[in-house]
Order: C-alpha cells, then sequence, then structure tokens
C-alpha cells in the first residue's frame, strides 16, 4: 500500500533522467540526410558573369561551399570569421542565394569579398537541390565532392575551430 | 554605479534568504518564538533588496546603459520608454529576476496577512519560501547576473525582440509569473503539512486563499498570452498547443484541481494526501514550466532566451527541490486518515471525479510536450507533436468535466437523494439541450454534431453555475441572495466563466472562416457577407521600425463597419519583419486582416478572417479570474483569522 506513496518520486527520477539525455542534444540540429553523400550536380554561372560554374568546379581539394545573400542579416554575423579564414588560405565558394548580382556584387565591395569564386542562384535552384533551410548556410565537401559537414545558420568559431577545422585537414590528407 | 547597487542588493537578498531558512527552521526545532519570528522580517528584507535589484535593472534600461550586457542585448536607443521597461524581462536573465521579485513578493505577503496564523506554521512556511530563493538567487547570480557589464561599450543596442513589442507583453509576463511563482506558497503549506504531521481543515483554510490568488494570476496571464499571440503572430490562431504554452496550461490544470480538492479537505476532512499531492504537483509543474522554457531543451515560437548550461542548473535544482518533497510526500502522506468516507455520488465525490479529469488533462499534456523528447532519447529521430494530438487528447477530457461542473453545482455535500437532484436539473437540462439545438442554427444557419454538444454543455454550464444562488433565492428571496457568501458567488462567477469559454471555443474551432486573398488598392473581397476592400497601402514611419499601413474597410449590406489597419513592419535595428494584424471585433464575431506580402504590380496579398464569438475564450478567462477574486474577498478568511487570534490570545499559546 505505501509503495503508491512513491510513484510521483519515481516519475520525478524518470523525467530528470530523461532531461539529462535531452540537455546535451541541441533540438535544432536537423541532421542533412546529404552527409557522407557527393554534392548533388548543378549549372549556374558567375555572378556578373556567363561564365558557367558546376559540380566539377568543386572537385579536387577541399572546399567550403556558403550559401548568402545581400538581404541576409546572419550573413554580416559570420562575414569577419569568412574573411579571416579567407586570409588564412581557405577555399570558399559562396553561392549568391535568391539575390540579384548587382546586389550581391555591391554588398561584396562594402563589407569585403571573402570567396574565389561567386556563384549566382537567383532561383533558389540549387539551394532547394542541396537542401537550404536559409542562409546562412555552410558546407564542407572534400576533394572528392562528398559533403562531410553541414552548418545551419552562421559559421561560428566554435563550429570552425571543432567542427570544420579538423574535416578540412582529413580532407587534404585524403 | 546604479547597476553594481542592484548586483549589491541581489547579493544581500541571498544573505538574508540563508537567514530566512535557517533561523525560523532553528526556532522552530527549539521552540524559540522570538527565532521564529525572524522569518517574516526576513521576508520582508528580502522582498525589498530584490525589488532594489529590480528597480537598479530597470533605470539602467530606462537610462539607455549599454554599458549592461542585458541592456544592450535587450532594448535600443529608440525604443519607447514603455517598452523599455518592459524588456526588463524581455530575455533570460531579467525574467528569472522577475521571477524572483514575484516569488520574494508572496513571501512577504505571506508574512504580512497570514500573521495570524500559528507562528511554527508561518515559520515553516517561510522557511521553505527561503530555501526557494536562495536556489533562484544563486541561478541568478551564478549563471545568468542581468548586471554584467560589458566592455567595450557599444554605441547602440540591438534592441527588443519586435515580437515582444506590445502592449499585450507588457503585462502578460508578470501576471504569468506571478500564477506560476504563486504556487510556490501552496508548496510551502504543503511541505509544512508534511513535515508537522498536521493536516486539518484549518490547514486547507489557511491554504485556500492563497491558492485561489495564485490560480487567478495564472488565469489572467494564459488569457493575455493566448491574446497576444491570437494579434501579434498574424496566423489568427489563439491556441497554439506551444511547449511554453503547455507548461503554463499544466499549472493551471493542476492549480484547478488543487482550487477544488482543497474545498473537498476544507469541508469534509477528506483527500487530504490527495491535497498535498496537488500542491507539491502545480509547483513542480511551474518549475517544470520555467525549466522547460529555460533551458532551451525544446524548440518552440518562444524560444528566444535559451541556453543549455542553465537548463543543467534548473534541473539539479528542480530535482532537489522535487526529490526532497516527494519524498517527504512518501514517508509521510500515509500517515493523513480520513476523517470520513468518501460516496461517489455526493458534491466530495464528484470534486475527486473532475480532480481526476483534470490531471490526467495535465498529464496528457505533458506526455504530448515531452514526446519529441523521449522519440529523440531512443534514438528515434526528431518529431513535433502538434495540434491534431492534443485535441483528440483534450476534448474527450474536456466535455465530461464540463457536464460535472454543471451536474456538482445541484449535488450536495456527503450524500444526497437521487429525485431531489433530478428535480433541480431538469429544467437547466431541457433549456441546455434546447439551445445547444438552436444556437447554431440561429448564428451560424449550420448545424454540427460538435456545435450542439459544445452549445449543450457551455449553456448547461452558464444555467447552473447559478443554481446555488436561485435555489437560496426560491428559498428566501431577496434574503437568501444577500447572506449568500461571496465563495459561492466567485464560485458562480468563475464557472460561468467557463460555460462563456466553451461556447467561445465551440463556435470559434468550427465556424472559423479564412480565406488567402490577392488584392489590388481598390479591389474588393468577399467572405461570409462581410466585404473588405483594401483601399490602399501606404508608407508609415514609427519610432523604431518602418512599415507599409494598408487601409481596409469592411462592410456589409452596404454598411460600411470598420475601417483596418494591418501593417507589416521592418524593425530597423534587427531587420525583422512582423505582422501586425488588425481586428475588428463584437461579442458575436472578430474581423481579422493580416497583410502577408507585397505581390507585383502593387498587388497584396492578404490574409482575412471571420471568427464568430472569439472574444468569448478571452472574456470567460477574465470572467474566470474575477470569480477567483470574488471569492479572495469572502469575510470568512477574514474572520477566521479574527477567531483565532482571540482564541489564541485567550489561551495564551506561545507557539
Amino acid at each position: 500500500m505505501r509503495l503508491r506513496y512513491l510513484l510521483p518520486a519515481a516519475v520525478l527520477l524518470l523525467l530528470v533522467v530523461l532531461f539529462l539525455f535531452g540537455l546535451q542534444h541541441d533540438p535544432r540540429i536537423v541532421p542533412s540526410p546529404l552527409i557522407g553523400k557527393p554534392a548533388p550536380a548543378f549549372a549556374l554561372r558567375r555572378v556578373g558573369e556567363e561564365t558557367p560554374f558546376t559540380r566539377d568546379d568543386l572537385l579536387g581539394r577541399p572546399l567550403l561551399v556558403n550559401f548568402w545573400a545581400s538581404w541576409c542579416a546572419a550573413c554580416r554575423v559570420e562575414h569577419p570569421l569568412l574573411m579571416e579564414l579567407s586570409r588564412s588560405g581557405i577555399e570558399i565558394v559562396g553561392i549568391d542565394y535568391k539575390d540579384s548580382d548587382a546586389e550581391g556584387l555591391r554588398w561584396l565591395q562594402r563589407h569585403g569579398n571573402p570567396y574565389r569564386s561567386i556563384v549566382a542562384d537567383p532561383q533558389g535552384r540549387m539551394g532547394l537541390d542541396w537542401g537550404v533551410y536559409g542562409v546562412p548556410e555552410t558546407f564542407v565537401l572534400d576533394a572528392q565532392g562528398t559533403i562531410v559537414y553541414k552548418q545551419i545558420g552562421p559559421l561560428t568559431e566554435a563550429a570552425w575551430r571543432e567542427q570544420v577545422a579538423p574535416l578540412m585537414a582529413a580532407g587534404d590528407e585524403g | 554605479m546604479i547597476p553594481e547597487i542592484g548586483h549589491f542588493a541581489l547579493l544581500a537578498a541571498l544573505a538574508v534568504a540563508l537567514l530566512q531558512t535557517l533561523i525560523p527552521l532553528a526556532g522552530v526545532w527549539r521552540r524559540d518564538s522570538r527565532w521564529m519570528a525572524v522569518g517574516a522580517s526576513a521576508a520582508q528584507a528580502q522582498f525589498a533588496l530584490v525589488a532594489l535589484a529590480y528597480v537598479c535593472l530597470t533605470w539602467a534600461f530606462v537610462e539607455r546603459d549599454w554599458s549592461v550586457a542585458y541592456v544592450a542585448a535587450n532594448a535600443h536607443s529608440q525604443l519607447p520608454l514603455m517598452y523599455r521597461m518592459s524588456a526588463v524581462w524581455g530575455a533570460h536573465e531579467g525574467s528569472m529576476l522577475l521571477w524572483m521579485l514575484m516569488l520574494t513578493g508572496w513571501a512577504a505577503a505571506v508574512s504580512i496577512f497570514s500573521r495570524s496564523l500559528p507562528r511554527d506554521v508561518q515559520a515553516q512556511v517561510l522557511a521553505v519560501l527561503g530555501t526557494l530563493s536562495i536556489g533562484f538567487l544563486l541561478f541568478i547570480l551564478l549563471t545568468s547576473n542581468p548586471f554584467d557589464r560589458h566592455f567595450p561599450v557599444p554605441a547602440d543596442g540591438r534592441d527588443l525582440n519586435p515580437l515582444l513589442q506590445d502592449p499585450g507583453l507588457v503585462i502578460h509576463p508578470p501576471l504569468l509569473y506571478m500564477g506560476y511563482v504563486g504556487f510556490s506558497v501552496a508548496f510551502a503549506f504543503a511541505i509544512t503539512a508534511l513535515i508537522s504531521g498536521r493536516l486539518d481543515t484549518a490547514w486547507a483554510r489557511w491554504t485556500r486563499p492563497w491558492t485561489t490568488a495564485a490560480w487567478l494570476s495564472l488565469t489572467l496571464g494564459i488569457t493575455l498570452g493566448s491574446w497576444w499571440a491570437y494579434h501579434e503572430l498574424g496566423w489568427g490562431g489563439w491556441w497554439f498547443w506551444d511547449p511554453v504554452e503547455n507548461a503554463s496550461f499544466m499549472p493551471w490544470l493542476v492549480g484547478t484541481a488543487l482550487i477544488h480538492s482543497l474545498a473537498v479537505t476544507e469541508k469534509r476532512g477528506l483527500l487530504k494526501s490527495w491535497t498535498v499531492l496537488l500542491a507539491i504537483l502545480a509547483f513542480a509543474l511551474s518549475l517544470l514550466g520555467t525549466f522547460l522554457v529555460r533551458s532551451g531543451i525544446l524548440v518552440s515560437v518562444h524560444a528566444f532566451a535559451t541556453d543549455p548550461a542553465r537548463g543543467v542548473f534548473i534541473l539539479s535544482f528542480l530535482a532537489i527541490v522535487l526529490g526532497v518533497a516527494f519524498a517527504l510526500y512518501a514517508w509521510r502522506a500515509p500517515r493523513f486518515v480520513a476523517e470520513g468516507e468518501l460516496r461517489l455520488f455526493s458534491r466530495e465525490g464528484l470534486l475527486l471525479l473532475n480532480n481526476v479529469f483534470l490531471v490526467i488533462a495535465a498529464a496528457a499534456v505533458l506526455i504530448g510536450t515531452l514526446y519529441p523528447l523521449v522519440v529523440d532519447a531512443f534514438g528515434l529521430g526528431k518529431i513535433s507533436v502538434g495540434p491534431p494530438y492534443f485535441n483528440a487528447v483534450f476534448l474527450p477530457l474536456a466535455a465530461p468535466l464540463a457536464f460535472i461542473v454543471g451536474l456538482a453545482m445541484a449535488v450536495g455535500w456527503k450524500q444526497v437523494r437521487a429525485a431531489e437532484i433530478w428535480r433541480r436539473i431538469r429544467w437547466p437540462l431541457l433549456l441546455a439541450a434546447l439551445a445547444g439545438l438552436c444556437l447554431p442554427w440561429l448564428l451560424q444557419r449550420r448545424v454540427e454534431l460538435l456545435a450542439v454538444a459544445g452549445g449543450f454543455l457551455a449553456v448547461w454550464t452558464l444555467v447552473m453555475a447559478f443554481e446555488e444562488p436561485w435555489r437560496r433565492w426560491r428559498a428566501r428571496g431577496a434574503a437568501g441572495l444577500m447572506q449568500t457568501p461571496r465563495a459561492i458567488w466567485g464560485m458562480s462567477l468563475a464557472h460561468f466563466g467557463l460555460g462563456l469559454w466553451v461556447l467561445g471555443v465551440t463556435f470559434v474551432s468550427l465556424y472559423s472562416i479564412e480565406r488567402d486573398l490577392r488584392l489590388a488598392p481598390g479591389q474588393s473581397a468577399e467572405l461570409s457577407g462581410y466585404t473588405f476592400t483594401l483601399a490602399g497601402v501606404e508608407p508609415y514611419v514609427g519610432p523604431n521600425y518602418d512599415a507599409d499601413r494598408a487601409t481596409v474597410t469592411v462592410s456589409r449590406d452596404g454598411r460600411l463597419l470598420a475601417e483596418l489597419y494591418p501593417e507589416k513592419r521592418l524593425y530597423r535595428a534587427q531587420n525583422n519583419v512582423m505582422t501586425e494584424a488588425a481586428v475588428e471585433h463584437n461579442p458575436l464575431r472578430d474581423l481579422y486582416v493580416a497583410l502577408a506580402e507585397p505581390l507585383d504590380n502593387g498587388d497584396w496579398a492578404l490574409r482575412i478572417y471571420v471568427k464568430p464569438m472569439m472574444r468569448l475564450v478571452w472574456f470567460g478567462g477574465v470572467v474566470m479570474a474575477l470569480g477567483g477574486l470574488l471569492a479572495l474577498s469572502d469575510r470568512r478568511y477574514r474572520l477566521a483569522r479574527v477567531a483565532r487570534e482571540h482564541a489564541q490570545t485567550a489561551a495564551g499559546v506561545p507557539a
């Protein structure tokens, strides 16, 4: 009979265990089904030019593919970090997502250009194939063009240090 | 300088909280009434100190002190004064300070209004509240200090989340917190009963007004929150079963159960351990709500202030406080013996039944809220539980509940004769059935089974709410009404509010119409007999935002009903776009217009809703809270106090 009085304590214990688990998981992380898969093919052009740019241009070395736009406020947040990475020799390909070429170029002129190649995706077609939720998003590709990591939202110092940099180093060796 | 004073006040409050916990408990142990009395002065001093800290933070906001990191993150030089003051609780740190202000406020209130409690009871209640204070003050000081400075000082603040820049949000969080935190008093009384092993009708009478006060604040807070979401989020919905809404709804359900089971414990000396358990649970769910909102463990539209590191602290605190409480319960509760027998068909039996429904409903909401976490824990993927689950579970629980609410009014305490009950309920039943059948047809020209059922339950509750005053009037005329205690009037009013709410929810859920439109300036569209015309869209410059403001006229049968100004706002500091819907309303229907987005050629996409009886949902909530207020003002609580004081002085009882 006395046991039923212990029931609330037992329920509490279960909940605490559940929450301890929950605290170690970020509910915002939505695993991308594309990780470990080859990057989807696309055929676009460079911003402000008619020169084509396709998936083949991404092969041969590890690099970052960064979706951004001139209208995106959060892109300003990660911009200084991207500039720093670009200065240290990391190759970043910028996909100007749902943006006009003129606006995109003006934005880069004003804030600085961290991208070795700037690709126009005015209709967001590549973004759709790559599963982009919103800008900024950054994909890490290895030399074979396989997506090894995806950062949703601005790339942070911590994410760079803990997640991306080791993958880039590994990609170099492989 | 001012922020440092605030910080120092919080440190001093922590010291006082330690005194408030330790000295009264030692006093109870040593049977020293002077030591016990320290609790009251400590509670008041602590409240003064936390209030000082709160004023300091408000001052920093009013003066736009960007060197305070929290102020810089949540205000902007162009933010109007009213929102600079409400921005104090716009994010995590300040919210916790508001929490503390409420907690110490309740404790100070207990020290003042419960002066006539036996000294040892008051000392223990205040000591328990002091313990809670220690935990939360440590939490603020160690993990979320709102007074932290930040250098270099930014040129301007980052502005308050635009969602929170709304008059509804100026009073919604304080009321909600007042309710949440108010259950701490019932919790403290419950712990005191468990420690002392004394749980009698006097205990129930002491606890009742505090529970009612907390419950009515929570009711108002939830109602306001729903009203805010309705016209600020621009989706035309009034309840989203969002985790944060659920976090406030669960303590409300259990708190409602607690109010009723306290009545049974006071009147009949029954359900004692159940009442104590509910008192602990109501506060447990408040703590849980705080944890869910503050830890970021669940994602919701409200998740604007989350940090997992803080979650660990609150979780440990929650585990300790509730662990001790439930352990005490398991140890002591079996000794509370009922003073009578419980029959199912009596008022106490029906109240127990209604309690069971309320607690099951709370459990269902809890399961739905936590289910995504469980699924994730077992590695089964990420899911979210939406309104379909909650509606499917909640409706079958709420319907019998509403019926019992009406029935219990006609049934007396102890046992009753079925024939007598039948005589009391047959006319209301008939009336409710007729109204249920006619209302949907009269108001909407379309009869749905659910609408008939909802209309029946609503009218049944509305009519039966005044069954007792009616009986008194029948028996003794005006004198009978005059002598009806305010507690009864309060109960009637609260149940009447519930009836209004049921009516509103039924009609707005079943008969709402919405339409997405594309309109060019000058064009109009018709929805359910109303003609909406887009007169034009003009730019509008607000204090800290730029907007497109549309003028929409609504007419019916050629008669102009209203001119509405829905807006699409761009808040400058954060570059956030917000939808500001415009609503024209009367008790029978809401006309709701939201600007969606600009299309080419100067056309605009608009969203239009006609929502019958929408106002009743909130009006019902307000009436429920007013009922609580009326019950709270019953002179019985005051008379009982005076009588006890006399008894004490006469007997010369020290403690």
